[in-house]
């Protein structure tokens, strides 16, 4: 698409998509929040938990992740 | 008396801004501009054109070969530095894939030690002023993932056989909800290499992005524009730690994928 109105949109839409980044700032935070509060009550069993913590990140990270994708596309490939 | 200070210099920082600003001040670097491939023998891009991604990647492998080889060649008892970095890394990678592929994925050691000095010395070398980050093109990580991808499904299936779709069949679930739960996990089997090779290049490519645009600030601010160099500074030191933590976490979701393939019931 053309025009100047195309192009709000996807100035207006890569905006949008942009929240999906804070979402995912939410839910990594609830990961690491978690985590540091079982292992401040269990500090021994903590460190064999740390690759868990890292898996648990990533996976909530992604869906962030993919609003991203969305940004860089509607910026850069529409 | 601190307050008026600051608002002093935070006038001046506005005034002076004003008056030097060179012409097109906001544009001075465009930040995706450190981005573009570009050939180093001139000319277009061609499949076989010699560019900058080619050249940070092959030095990635000559330092992965310096770290790990001519690094730890003397075998030292007492290690030196370079071989004390090699062995620290080995073993942190063994242990790694132990902990979450389990006995039988310490097979597959070696890929995903491959797989993780090559990603973290990518990364590294990005960080270098002037350099060219090679992760952050989906393009590379894309081939790394798909690798993975298409390496645990074929594993799976010669280990397994068609005991590897079960993987996609939930059997603690209610039978009447199993269809429906195997829908969405084929569809998070799939998506898995986009996300995998995603969050590689998004966090590298954002990161060095954010710290080209602190630096295009200093063209709008005049007699002050030294003062991004703080910013800089801050967020190059979280970039150095996302450069390790992401190529940790492909490594780590690579022993995850592993880890389903060879033991694929739920």
């Amino acid at each position: 698409m053309e025009g100047d109105i195309a192009q709000l949109g996807q100035f207006i839409g890569a905006g949008l998509a942009a929240i999906g980044s804070g979402a995912a700032a939410i839910g990594v935070g609830h990961v690491a929040g978690n985590f540091l509060a079982g292992a401040l009550r269990n500090p021994s069993a903590a460190a064999g938990q740390t690759a868990t913590l890292f898996i648990g990140i990533a996976f909530a990270e992604a869906l962030g992740i993919f609003s991203f994708l969305v940004a860089l596309l509607l910026m850069f490939a529409v | 008396m601190g307050k008026l200070f600051f608002y002093v210099a935070l006038a001046l920082v506005v005034v002076s801004g004003v008056l030097f600003a060179p012409e097109h001040a906001a544009l001075a670097i465009h930040p995706m501009d450190q981005f573009n491939v570009a050939s180093l023998t001139g000319g277009a891009v061609s499949t076989f054109a010699i560019t900058n991604v080619t050249l940070w990647l092959a030095l990635a492998v000559i330092c992965v070969f310096l770290l790990m080889v001519v690094g730890s060649s003397r075998r030292a008892i007492v290690p030196g530095r370079a071989q004390s970095i090699a062995e620290l890394t080995y073993g942190f990678i063994y242990k790694m894939v132990e902990d979450v592929a389990g006995k039988d994925g310490v097979k597959f050691f070696p890929y995903i030690m491959t797989l993780f000095m090559f990603i973290l010395m990518a990364n590294f070398l990005g960080l270098i002023p002037m350099s060219f980050t090679t992760t952050s093109h989906i393009a590379v990580t894309a081939i790394l993932a798909g690798l993975v991808f298409f390496t645990v499904t074929i594993v799976g299936f010669v280990k397994n056989g068609v005991g590897f779709l079960g993987l996609f069949w939930v059997s603690s679930a209610p039978l009447a909800l199993r269809p429906i739960l195997a829908i969405i996990e084929l569809i998070s089997y799939f998506v898995r290499p986009v996300s995998h090779s995603i969050r590689l290049a998004g966090n590298v490519m954002a990161g060095h992005a954010v710290l080209k645009v602190f630096a295009g600030f200093a063209g709008a601010l005049g007699l002050f524009s030294f003062l991004p160099i703080f910013a800089i500074t801050a967020v190059y030191a979280l970039e150095v730690l996302v450069a390790f933590i992401q190529a940790y976490v492909f490594t780590i979701l690579t022993c995850v994928y592993l880890k389903d393939a060879l033991h694929p019931s739920h």
